[in-house]
């Protein structure tokens, strides 16, 4: 570690809800997609999961919504070094989806892929037990386009980039395979607790 | 299974660009050793990184700086500068109101300083020079935007190249010096005499794709985010395809 001349940093309080290096975004909200915002209407999105699953499945609008309220309230955070408390999300549990398809015991991780065909490698045990959604609603309205609404994939323990805006689907697989920032550089698990940020972490 | 797994959809990403995980990976001390005002809001940092590996025009670099107390601030800045074997990198930074790291480039950095770096980081932005590229930025946007046409001057490129730049006057246009015949200026608060004022528009991006280069354009959008989100659909609906327009958008 080396010391910068005369750097003093923002006045800070000892936040034990803020994961090494970061900071508390505030209000703000950083978009941060590579692609084009679809524009992808709640009456034509699909959420699928497939692969190593005993009934692949595909449910639109109107079934997902059938299945039980959930939400998260918490903090999420950016492999860009902002975190942001508070949020509130609104969805469905992912527990919902997959225990409708029933993943083989051979089964470790996902490939989330989104209707833009972005693509996130999860392992599946980051998936379930009431850690991760399918969220459509943001502090109780709608969740805006740029933020991947209709819906999007929630996994708010690790690092932003795994929770897959305008998710489309999930591929269940018995191995790992990298997704679209894992393939450029950055860390195949993405925990901002251990700051698993780029390959090598 | 043993394939590789690839989404029913678009954004096919072509050309991605190799990292080096293990530059990735390692802090390392550089030292500052050049500023240069570009605007009244904007400076140049020049940073000599001893074992730099190289970087591909559009990558970023991770900057940490560390106080007395062991708190430390990193922030993602793009790479301003060209390739070179020179062992300097340059970044170009935007004196952010409060900004905790900009802040500190801007008011307190000398040269002789030191600070630690990371990088090249990410590759989805980076453009290598071997396909015709339509640049579309706005503001510190332009920064590595103008990595790639430093690269494709240095180089002597001939793939074709060209720049639409938005800024809010003549004043505030980072690098207005060096931009020439491939750069399209759009000023949105005040312009030299002649020229008009105002956001843009279909008329500055159709005419450069209704002239495609052989294979087409890849467009590269760098900016804020509102700003991004109006030149893609600017690109969409000029006909660029989706899936060859990558985006950084900065919050």
């Amino acid at each position: 570690m080396h010391i910068t001349r005369g750097f003093t940093g923002r006045p800070r309080v000892d936040d034990p809800g803020l994961p090494p290096g970061q900071y508390d975004a505030g209000d703000d909200w950083p978009v941060l997609s590579a692609e084009v915002t679809p524009e992808l209407a709640p009456a034509d999105w699909t959420f699928r999961v497939d692969g190593l699953v005993a009934e692949p499945r595909t449910w639109d609008w109107e079934e997902a919504h059938r299945l039980p309220a959930s939400a998260y309230e918490g903090a999420i955070h950016c492999v860009t070094s902002w975190s942001k408390f508070g949020v509130r999300f609104a969805g469905v549990s992912l527990d919902a989806f997959l225990d409708a398809v029933r993943p083989h015991g051979s089964a470790t991780h996902a490939v989330a892929y989104s209707h833009t065909g972005y693509t996130a490698n999860l392992p599946l045990a980051d998936l379930t037990g009431g850690r991760a959604w399918i969220a459509w609603e943001y502090d109780g309205r709608p969740l805006a386009p740029e933020h991947g609404g209709p819906a999007r994939l929630l996994v708010p323990h690790l690092y932003f980039w795994k929770s897959a805006k305008w998710i489309a689907g999930l591929r269940i697989l018995d191995h790992d395979e990298p997704g679209f920032w894992e393939r450029n550089g950055y860390h195949g698990r993405g925990n901002p607790w251990e700051e698993q940020r780029y390959s090598g972490d | 299974m043993t394939e590789t797994f690839v989404p029913p959809t678009r954004f096919a990403v072509p050309g991605r660009i190799a990292v080096s995980e293990q530059a990735a990976s390692e802090w390392q001390t550089a030292t500052l050793t050049g500023i240069r005002r570009e605007t009244p809001r904007v400076t140049t940092f020049r940073l000599a990184v001893p074992g730099w590996p190289g970087h591909v025009p559009g990558q970023h670099l991770m900057v940490r700086l560390t106080a007395e107390d062991g708190y430390t601030a990193q922030r993602h800045y793009s790479i301003a500068s060209a390739p070179d074997d020179s062992g300097q990198v340059e970044l170009t930074l935007d004196h952010v109101e409060g900004g905790e790291v900009s802040g500190w480039f801007h008011t307190v950095a000398r040269p002789g300083d030191r600070v630690e770096v990371r990088g090249p980081v990410s590759g989805f932005f980076a453009w290598p020079g071997d396909r015709p590229a339509l640049l579309i930025g706005a503001g510190s946007g332009v920064v590595p935007l103008m990595s790639m046409i430093r690269h494709h001057r240095a180089r002597n490129l001939t793939v074709p190249l060209r720049l639409v730049v938005s800024a809010r006057s003549p004043e505030e246009l980072v690098y207005a010096r060096e931009l020439g015949t491939e750069t399209t200026p759009v000023f949105t608060r005040s312009a030299p005499e002649g020229v008009a004022v105002g956001r843009m528009a279909a008329a500055h991006v159709a005419p450069l794709l209704a002239e495609q280069p052989s294979g087409g354009w890849e467009a590269y959008v760098c900016g804020s985010n509102s700003f991004a989100e109006h030149a893609s659909r600017l690109l969409v609906t000029a006909g660029q395809p989706v899936d060859r327009i990558r985006i950084e958008r900065f919050g």
